[in-house]
């Protein structure tokens, strides 16, 4: 498939609007997905990390 | 068992018939939400002929899953259904019982409120005739199906508007069906396939949702 | 190695030992993913040639039709798990298709805005009620309750139990959904305003949908273990392994 120029690829026959549209959303959806789910690795880890910290301090204290 | 089957049914419609008025508002409910569509849309008959089927189908579907909060919730706050899950026996046609006292008092109505309203609509004869038989049909499974739904949300905060969620994706064949023999009454292309069709998802769910219902009041109450 | 020792496949079945298992093939999976997605579109932008009845906005379909099928295709692997969980009253097993529910959701809203940008310039409007998206849009909802169903209850078993016995009423009435939406899409609108009438398949676009799909499959799957390790973390939190897990971390 040869386009010509980068001028007629982004155009897309004058439905770059609709093709690129899908495209990008798909993209942003699936990145986002992403960062979600690393976000949610972090947040997890932190309150962990903080549950059982408590929960050392409270256990050392009975002690 | 069908003594069993009897007991709830007399239970569940005695209780209902000392709380007259839960069942009477989901019916009111119904008129009312017909009569919206009307206003909605202006009076121009031929309009509201074509819109019919639709409007009457979607409210009895949102009437009867109002009432589906009446089915199981009142008998798990007043511990009733710990009792039953105890029972010797089978859950499934205690369920079943439940299910069919919840159709004679929300679904039935609804069944012989339509004509009038469907007049409301100017449907013809035969329209309105063709529409009682397929909410007849149809609003059983709709019983069937909500049961499902309410025993999967017994006692979850904000099972209300949950309920609704889980349950109307399921309703859409029923409606497609329901309002599409009314339709096809209408334009004349005859309603005996939807019907058949509804009858056959009567059938099945006839078979599958007390088993579901039952298997999800067991995971609602352990 | 003597008789007593075989292997199975069964040891992963735990949570703490499907972990390290998922935090290993991770990685891979999004390697894999990100090559099938590049081959597909090289494929779809760079091989593929002009449609003659569409022109160049047919082209959506490399990420449209690879979507509905990813979303339809976790839909029923949610349900198979769900349904072990449930049965063989497995943990792990239940974790992973509550992990799996949000990729699903994604792939199905993918498919339904690409739909909608398809349909704009194919039959002129933004949503069109042909069988395929309007089916794509119950889907939606069947996920949506899913996920607000688990997210309602608090009790992670109830949840996981209440969750299967949806997942598979869903499985058993999406053939009865689409098989009524598709009747009424006929019905209503005549088979000439479909999706399903897309341009006769050039091999190399149905190649590219195909490499697209599996790329998407790919992620899914990374995306799945991703998140599926988070669950475990969390609803094992409990346990002395995970304490130690993140003991190494911090």
């Amino acid at each position: 498939m040869n386009w010509g120029s980068w001028q007629n690829f982004f155009a897309m026959g004058g439905y770059g609007l609709y093709v690129w549209g899908s495209y990008a959303v798909t993209l942003v959806v699936l990145i986002a997905e992403i960062v979600e789910l690393v976000m949610r690795r972090r947040g997890v880890i932190g309150r962990l990390a903080k549950y059982y910290a408590a929960r050392r301090r409270n256990d050392e204290t009975e002690a | 068992m069908i003594r069993a089957l009897g007991w709830v049914l007399r239970r569940d419609l005695l209780l209902a018939f000392r709380r007259r008025g839960d069942v009477v508002n989901a019916l009111v409910f119904f008129v009312i939400v017909v009569s919206l569509f009307p206003l909605g849309v202006g009076p121009e008959a031929s309009q509201l002929r074509n819109m019919a089927p639709g409007v009457l189908w979607v409210a009895a579907l949102l009437a009867c899953m109002l009432s589906l909060a009446r089915l199981y919730a009142p008998d798990h706050q007043d511990g009733t259904l710990e009792q039953m899950l105890l029972a010797g026996e089978p859950l499934v046609v205690l369920v079943m019982g439940k299910v069919i006292a919840h159709w004679l008092v929300s679904g039935l109505p609804l069944v012989l409120m339509a004509p009038m309203l469907g007049l409301q609509f100017d449907l013809p004869g035969d329209a309105l005739a063709v529409l009682c038989v397929s909410l007849l049909i149809g609003t059983p499974i709709l019983s069937l199906i909500g049961a499902v739904g309410a025993a999967l949300t017994l006692g979850v905060r904000g099972s209300g508007v949950l309920v609704s969620l889980l349950v109307l994706p399921l309703y859409v064949p029923v409606l497609i069906f329901g309002a599409g023999s009314v339709g096809a009454t209408a334009s004349g292309t005859g309603a005996e396939p939807h019907l058949l069709l509804l009858g056959g998802f009567l059938a099945l769910a006839l078979v599958l949702a007390p088993w579901a219902s039952a298997a999800a009041l067991r995971i609602a109450m352990e | 190695m003597s008789k007593s020792q075989r292997f199975s496949w069964f040891v992963f079945s735990s949570p703490q030992s499907f972990y390290p298992l998922a935090g290993t093939l991770q990685p891979w999976f999004a390697a894999l993913a990100f090559l099938l997605c590049a081959a597909g579109l090289y494929i779809g932008f760079l091989v593929a040639p002009t449609d003659a009845q569409q022109g160049e906005s047919y082209r959506i379909i490399f990420i449209h039709v690879p979507a509905a099928w990813m979303s339809m295709f976790i839909y029923l692997v949610m349900g198979f798990w769900s349904g072990v969980g449930l049965v063989l009253n497995t943990r792990l097993s239940s974790m992973v298709a509550t992990a799996l529910a949000p990729t699903g959701a994604l792939f199905t809203f993918i498919a339904l805005w690409s739909g909608a940008l398809w349909g704009k310039p194919t039959w002129g409007t933004w949503w069109v009620w042909d069988a395929r998206l309007t089916s794509e849009l119950i889907l939606l909802f069947l996920y949506i309750g899913f996920m607000a169903l688990q997210a309602a209850i608090d009790d992670p078993r109830r949840a996981d139990k209440a969750g299967a016995v949806l997942a598979l009423v869903g499985v058993v009435n999406i053939p009865i959904i689409y098989f009524s939406v598709q009747w009424w899409s006929t019905l209503h609108q005549g088979a000439s305003v479909s999706m399903k009438s897309a341009p006769t398949m050039a091999a190399t676009m149905l190649l590219g949908m195909l490499v697209m799909a599996l790329g998407f499959w790919m992620y899914s799957i990374a995306a799945t273990l991703a998140r599926v390790r988070c669950v475990i973390l969390e609803r094992e939190r409990h346990t002395d392994w995970v304490a130690a897990e993140i003991g190494g971390q911090s």
